[in-house]
């Protein structure tokens, strides 16, 4: 009796154990199977834990970071700007994946003689998705409220940065007025012609809004932000998803295709990896370079390539010695074998560079000759600078701790850098400080004798390149090398100024052989961002400055 | 009891202001620009230095703890750097996120964990009593992230059993009210949308509840030999009692005070430790809500959302301590 009964207990408990424990599982695939034959009845069968299979009306989409506010004019993140995309139309767009300037809320434009005025007529009828009326005063309000320093519309905390820095900060303005001529018509008045002025009024970041809705939410519009655009906000938890809906009204026909678009955050790259192949999200953005071959060979998955549009580079350290001597700068640059970078940590998806801007943008010199791998030419610079037996001193390099587009993994690249350098003589030490940091610590170039970063373009202008990264202007910021060169500044300042293209590209060329010259950088790759999405995603055209509009997609 | 009760709640304050200066010094001890890092490399140097100022991150760090504390007591969160929201509303979604993830896994953790180290107890050196302690070994030393990624790989991607991030399905939402999914559901009356969310709960909690799982086993099965030894169950099985009475009923009691103490402590370090759980299944909880205030220096954040979990681990003790008299009338605080 006695045994039997702790029979029965042993049992009972083990059945306890598998259930609560590992048998959760087993749990469930019973219940699986019993929704499975219940879903015969019903509807709506449950193929994977998320999908709701046949009706794909419904994207989506995860990423790695999510938006740090909703309203495109007052932040600089990509992950900001690619919501705000789908909401908001500006006066102009950029032409599906490429960076080329066409008509969007702006139906056509003429520009004066002299390159001062620009007259925009507008596309009549449209509506913001609060139901008020798109016309010339809502985009004189939406200039006003960037422009105006004392403006009632910038909140407590907020900078219109892109404002700033595309058509220069308060007190050095581009845009002298901007006028509505009538309902359809606005008229902008320049202080100075600028070159890429319709190139820039097409960025996201000059989204135009409802006036009426900043003028009713006020702070609160950069977490309900209302546009003209194809998709309405709905809702956004944070550090989750955001849920945009189809704009019923959408002026521009037959768009969007989709019914809804949900955008998860999921920060880890393989975990959002996992999700697409178990069906969960629809298309992922930033796959790692590792996880190419395990795409490729899933018949159920599709591989995008983001174009290139972007640079990864190591920066000399102006400020340090012997970094300012260019010998010593050109000798470094022969001893980094870029190829082999690029077949050991880019999966091949990168190109070397060779200028400090990418190849498919216009105004790129073909002509400029890389330094190409070559470590005797290498040590008979170093000779001729002084150091025949290689630096004395131990270099810190600047490795980046995070991943980007440009760069997937900092560190081992700086690791191959590290040993061609010892080749010749040069002893590396790598560092790398959290982010915060290393971008404090490369700005004010202290530490650092050489650091590694890139960019990505934010418009088809190389002014967005070669001014904003390596001019004299932009110390201390994005000129992190402290490289100065006046006949360079000149250049810049004279391409910014000029309006016709032919020469703009003439200087431009002519920019990137002093820079070869002068090698205040090292090249490395221009890269092809991946992303990864289920094969029957259709219409989706990955745009090379990172946004892209989600209302082309559709599934088969 | 009343009194215990009252010194245990006064003791709360020194721990909480305590807690407020170490946090406050450390964050500003870390180098990085806020600014920089929060309106990002490519921000003008005049914007940054406005929100320096308008932030009063130019002040000395004294005069920046002084105003916080002030706001503080007035009952003010503060207001997040980046997204310029009040904290105070922006983290209770963030926090259900996190208790309710917590709650799983240590209800996993406890069920699977007590009845493991009773049964290896009640079975000393059996078969089973070696694969638990074996199992639970490798529990303690298991990295969350590789544990996490590789139930995915099993339960997710190979088998389709469930899903692999997230908290419900989010094609059909339910409305949010309390945030606490699984209460949600249950008010709305989506009875398939409960099961969805439960799903989604599952392989997250056993990758966080499986450390504490082992620990609890092990603190259990030696609790119980202890006990097991002891002349009243031998009184107890002398009278001819059952087994299963004298385990479950007469030994289990007693044996479970320290148990109760190491589920307490565990249920306090899973609040602040969910980060890489939280980040491998995509779940918006307060650990990866501080993760990345920490990584863009939003100061106010990291401060207020660490205060708020050293009071619910410091809630979590009182409660531990309370439990103990209830089990134990012997032991009483007076």
């Amino acid at each position: 009796m006695k045994k039997w009964s702790s029979l029965a207990l042993a049992v009972t408990l083990g059945a306890v154990l598998t259930l609560s424990g590992c048998g959760g599982n087993n749990n469930n695939a019973s219940t699986e199977a019993t929704a499975g034959t219940n879903a015969a009845a019903t509807t709506a069968p449950e193929s994977s834990p998320e999908t709701s299979a046949n009706t794909q009306d419904t994207l989506i989409l995860g990423r790695g970071g999510d938006s740090a506010s909703l309203d495109p004019a007052i932040v600089t993140d990509g992950e900001s700007l690619k919501i705000a995309h789908q909401v908001f139309d500006s006066l102009l767009e950029y032409k599906p994946g490429t960076s080329e300037v066409q008509a969007s809320l702006a139906d056509s434009w003429e520009v004066s003689a002299d390159g001062l005025t620009y007259t925009f007529k507008l596309h009549p009828g449209v509506k913001f998705h609060d139901g008020t009326d798109f016309n010339a005063e809502a985009v004189v309000f939406n200039f006003t409220r960037w422009s105006d320093p004392a403006s009632e519309f910038k909140f407590e905390g907020d900078s219109f940065d892109y404002y700033d820095s595309m058509f220069g900060p308060d007190g050095s303005r581009v845009i002298k007025e901007v006028k509505a001529v009538d309902a359809t018509t606005v008229e902008f008045t320049l202080n100075q012609p600028q070159a890429p002025f319709l190139q820039n009024i097409a960025m996201t970041s000059f989204g135009i809004a409802s006036p009426a809705a900043i003028q009713e939410k006020k702070e609160n519009f950069k977490n309900e932000p209302v546009g003209t655009g194809p998709f309405v906000f709905t809702e956004w938890k944070h550090n989750d998803s955001i849920t945009l809906d189809k704009n019923p009204n959408y002026w521009k026909e037959g768009l969007p295709k989709l019914n809804k678009v949900i955008v998860r955050s999921i920060p880890d790259n393989s975990a959002r990896f996992n999700a697409l192949q178990n069906g969960e999200i629809d298309l992922m953005e930033d796959l790692s370079p590792d996880d190419l071959s395990t795409l490729e060979g899933n018949t159920e998955l599709q591989k995008i390539e983001r174009p290139p549009f972007n640079v990864a580079y190591l920066g000399f350290n102006f400020k340090k010695k012997p970094f300012d001597n260019v010998k010593v700068r050109q000798a470094l640059n022969y001893a980094v074998n870029k190829q082999a970078i690029i077949d050991a940590f880019f999966s091949g998806q990168a190109t070397a560079a060779v200028n400090p801007m990418p190849p498919s943008l216009w105004g790129y010199n073909d002509a400029v000759q890389d330094y190409a791998y070559d470590l005797d030419k290498a040590k008979a610079l170093l000779a001729e600078a002084g150091y025949p037996d290689g630096l004395p001193d131990t270099v810190t390099l600047y490795a980046m701790p995070v991943s980007r587009p440009y760069m997937p993994d900092g560190k081992k690249v700086a690791e191959a850098i590290q040993a061609d350098w010892e080749k010749i003589g040069v002893k590396t030490v790598i560092e790398s400080p959290e982010w915060a940091t290393y971008l404090d610590d490369t700005k004010a170039g202290e530490k650092d004798d050489i650091y590694m970063l890139g960019w990505t373009g934010d418009n088809g202008d190389p002014d967005n390149f070669l001014y904003t990264l390596l001019d004299k202007d932009a110390i201390p910021g994005n000129n992190r090398s402290f490289y100065v060169n006046e006949d360079l500044h000149t250049i810049l300042i004279n391409a910014q100024k000029e309006t016709d293209q032919t020469k703009r590209s003439d200087l431009y060329k002519q920019a990137q052989e002093i820079i070869k010259a002068d090698a205040p950088w090292i090249p490395l790759v221009h890269t092809t961002p991946l992303l990864a999405a289920k094969a029957n995603l259709k219409g989706f055209v990955p745009g090379p400055t990172g946004t892209e509009y989600y209302s082309e997609i559709y599934f088969e | 009891m009343n009194s215990y009760l009252l010194k245990r709640v006064m003791v709360l304050f020194p721990v909480l202001i305590g807690m407020t200066i170490i946090v406050f010094s450390i964050i500003h001890a870390i180098p990085g620009d806020p600014a920089e890092t929060i309106l990002g490399q490519k921000a003008t140097e005049q914007s940054k230095q406005a929100l320096r100022e308008q932030l009063g991150l130019d002040k000395p760090w004294l005069q920046q703890y002084f105003n916080y504390m002030g706001d503080l007591v007035q009952g003010d969160l503060g207001t997040s750097i980046r997204t310029k929201t009040p904290i105070a509303k922006e983290i209770m979604p963030y926090l259900a996120a996190t208790l309710e993830l917590t709650a799983a896994s240590m209800l996993f953790a406890t069920i699977v964990g007590v009845n493991a180290g009773i049964l290896s107890a009640w079975r000393q050196n059996s078969w089973f009593d070696y694969t638990a302690m074996i199992i639970a070994l490798i529990g303690v030393s298991m990295p969350i992230f590789w544990l996490g990624l590789m139930e995915q790989m099993l339960f997710a991607l190979k088998l389709h059993w469930l899903p692999s991030i997230g908290r419900m399905d989010q094609r059909n939402p339910v409305e949010s009210i309390t945030n606490l999914y699984v209460i949600d559901t249950i008010l709305a009356g989506d009875w398939r949308q409960l099961w969805t969310v439960i799903k989604h709960l599952i392989l997250p909690s056993i990758a966080l509840g499986t450390i504490p799982m082992a620990i609890i086993a092990r603190m259990t099965r030696s609790s119980m030999l202890e006990v097991m030894n002891s002349d009243y169950i031998r009184t107890a099985k002398a009278k001819g009692l059952s087994q299963f009475l004298v385990v479950y009923k007469h030994a289990l009691k007693n044996a479970l005070i320290p148990v109760l103490t190491v589920v307490g402590l565990q249920t306090g370090a899973l609040l602040g430790g969910a980060v890489l759980t939280e980040t491998i299944f995509a779940w918006p909880g307060v650990g990866r809500y501080i993760f990345e205030a920490i990584s863009s220096r939003d100061y106010p954040v990291i401060q207020t959302g660490i205060l708020i979990i050293a009071f619910i681990f410091v809630f979590i003790n009182l409660l531990v301590d309370l439990l103990y008299a209830v089990i134990d009338p012997r032991i009483n605080y007076k």
